[in-house]
C-alpha cells in the first residue's frame, strides 16, 4: 500500500498528489490529509477512479483509505 | 455528502448569490458591483485613507460580513483552525498584482461574471485572458508547483483578520471625520448598511458551506474535468443575468458600459493577470476572504497585499477608469505578469520536494 502525506497543502495539490500516484495502477493507497477541503476532494477523485474510499479521523487529521 | 447533493448545493447557493448580487444593485450599489472583492478592498483602502481617490471610499460592509459570515459558519462546522506558514511573503505580493490586474480590468473574477450576467461584452476579453491565465497557472500545476505546507498555528493568528473586519464595522458605524466617505462616484453607491452587511454575512456563510470559488472552477475542470465548482460559477451567471432582465437591468453592449473600459485587449491582459495569479494563491479574491474567515492567515496576508495593491493602484495612476488603462497601469500590468511567472518559476522548478 502506497502511503502520501498531504497535510497542509491546500487544494488542488492533494487531489494531484494522489492522480500522480495512481498512476503507478496500485491496488490500495493510504493518504493522510487535515482539512475538510482535501478530504471532499480526494474522496471523489479517487470514487471517479473507481477506487472505494474509507475515512479515518484521527484528532485534526483524516485518514483517507482507497481501495479497488 | 455525495457527489450528486455537492452539485445541487452549491448550484442552489450559486443562484442565491446571484439573485443576492442584483439585488444590492437594485439598493444603491455601483451598476454589475453587487459584489466585487477588488472594487471594495480598493473602497476599504480609499475609506481608510491609504489612497485618495475620492470617488471610491467607503468602507464596504460586504467584505466584512464575507469574512464574518465565513468564520461564523466555519465555528459551527468545527472547520475553524487557525493555520499558516506558507509562503506568506510570496502570497502578499501575488495578492498585489492580483489587484493590479483586476483594477486594470475593473473588477474580480466575481464581479466580472456580474458584468457578463449585466450585458457588459467587454468582460468576454476578462473572461478570455482569465482562462488563458488559469491555464497558465495549471501549467505550473502540473509539473510541481507549491508553496508548500501550512502549519497549526495559535488561535490569534486566524482570529487577526476576522477582528479588523469587526473594527471596520465599528468605524463604518461611528464614521470618525479620519475615515473618508465618497460624496460622488462609484463609491457614494451603496445599498444600506445592514443589507449590505446582511448579503456579505449569507454569501460568505454560502460560500464557506460550498467552497465555491471563481478561479476554482475554472482550474478543476482544465486539471480533473472535475464540473462541482465550474456549476456554481455558472449558476450565479444563470441567477445574475436572469434577475438582471426583470429589474431590467441588461443592457447589452460594449460602450458605455458602467464602471469599464473598452480596451479589450488590457481587459484580457488584465484578466490574465488575475487568473493566472489567483491559481498560484489557490483561489480567487472571494477565496482568499473566507478562508482568511476560516482562520487561514496565510489567506489574510494574501487580503492585505490586495489591500495594498489596491493603494498602489490608486497612489500611482496604475487603474483603469471608464476611460480605459493608464500607461502607467499597463506596465504594472507587463510587470505583474513578469513576478507572478517568476514566482510560478521558482516555486515549480527545484530539486527539494514540499516539507
Amino acid at each position: 500500500m502506497k502511503q502520501l502525506d498531504a497535510r497542509g497543502l491546500s487544494c488542488p495539490e492533494p487531489v494531484l498528489l494522489i492522480r500522480q500516484a495512481m498512476q503507478s495502477g496500485d491496488a490500495c493507497y493510504e493518504m493522510v490529509v487535515d482539512n475538510h477541503a482535501a478530504r471532499e476532494n480526494v474522496t471523489r477523485y479517487a470514487e471517479h477512479q473507481g477506487y472505494a474510499v474509507t475515512v479515518r479521523q484521527e484528532g485534526s487529521d483524516y485518514t483517507l483509505t482507497m481501495s479497488r | 455528502m455525495n457527489d450528486k447533493k455537492e452539485k445541487w448545493t452549491i448550484a442552489l447557493a450559486g443562484l442565491a448569490i446571484g439573485v443576492l448580487a442584483v439585488t444590492l444593485v437594485a439598493f444603491g450599489n455601483p451598476a454589475n458591483m453587487g459584489f466585487c472583492i477588488a472594487c471594495f478592498v480598493r473602497d476599504i483602502a480609499g475609506a481608510l485613507g491609504l489612497h485618495r481617490a475620492a470617488a471610491v471610499q467607503y468602507i464596504r460592509p460586504e467584505i466584512i460580513g464575507l469574512v464574518l459570515g465565513s468564520m461564523i459558519l466555519a465555528l459551527v462546522r468545527r472547520e475553524w483552525a487557525p493555520k499558516g506558514g506558507s509562503a506568506p511573503m510570496t502570497r502578499f505580493v501575488l495578492g498585489f498584482f492580483v489587484m493590479i490586474g483586476c483594477l486594470m480590468f475593473l473588477g474580480c473574477p466575481f464581479r466580472m461574471i456580474l458584468r457578463l450576467a449585466g450585458g457588459d461584452g467587454n468582460a468576454l476579453f476578462g473572461l478570455a485572458g482569465f482562462v488563458l491565465g488559469i491555464v497558465c497557472g495549471v501549467f505550473f500545476l502540473n509539473r510541481g508547483y507549491t508553496l508548500r505546507r501550512t502549519y497549526r498555528l495559535p488561535v490569534t493568528e486566524g482570529a487577526a483578520l476576522p477582528a479588523i473586519m469587526a473594527a471596520l464595522l465599528v468605524l463604518l458605524v461611528a464614521a470618525p471625520s479620519f475615515v473618508f466617505f465618497s460624496t460622488e462616484g462609484p463609491g457614494a453607491r451603496h445599498a444600506p448598511l445592514l443589507l449590505s452587511l446582511a448579503a456579505g454575512l449569507i454569501v460568505g456563510a454560502l460560500a464557506q458551506r460550498t467552497r465555491l470559488c471563481m478561479v476554482g472552477g475554472i482550474r478543476d475542470f482544465v486539471l480533473f474535468r472535475e464540473t462541482k465548482l465550474l456549476l456554481g460559477f455558472g449558476a450565479i451567471l444563470a441567477a445574475a443575468f436572469a434577475a438582471n432582465l426583470v429589474t431590467g437591468s441588461f443592457h447589452p453592449g460594449f460602450a458605455g458600459q458602467p464602471v469599464a473600459h473598452t480596451d479589450g485587449l488590457w481587459n484580457a491582459l488584465g484578466m490574465l493577470l488575475a487568473g493566472f495569479g489567483c491559481v498560484l494563491l489557490g483561489g480567487c479574491p472571494l477565496r482568499q476572504l473566507v478562508l482568511a474567515g476560516e482562520g487561514n492567515a496565510d489567506s489574510a496576508v494574501t487580503v492585505l497585499g490586495l489591500l495594498v495593491g489596491a493603494a498602489f493602484a490608486h497612489n500611482f495612476g496604475l487603474a483603469s477608469s471608464a476611460d480605459g488603462p493608464t500607461a502607467a497601469g499597463r506596465i504594472a500590468v507587463v510587470i505583474g505578469l513578469a513576478v507572478v511567472t517568476a514566482i510560478a518559476c521558482l516555486n515549480t522548478f527545484r530539486k527539494e520536494a514540499a516539507q
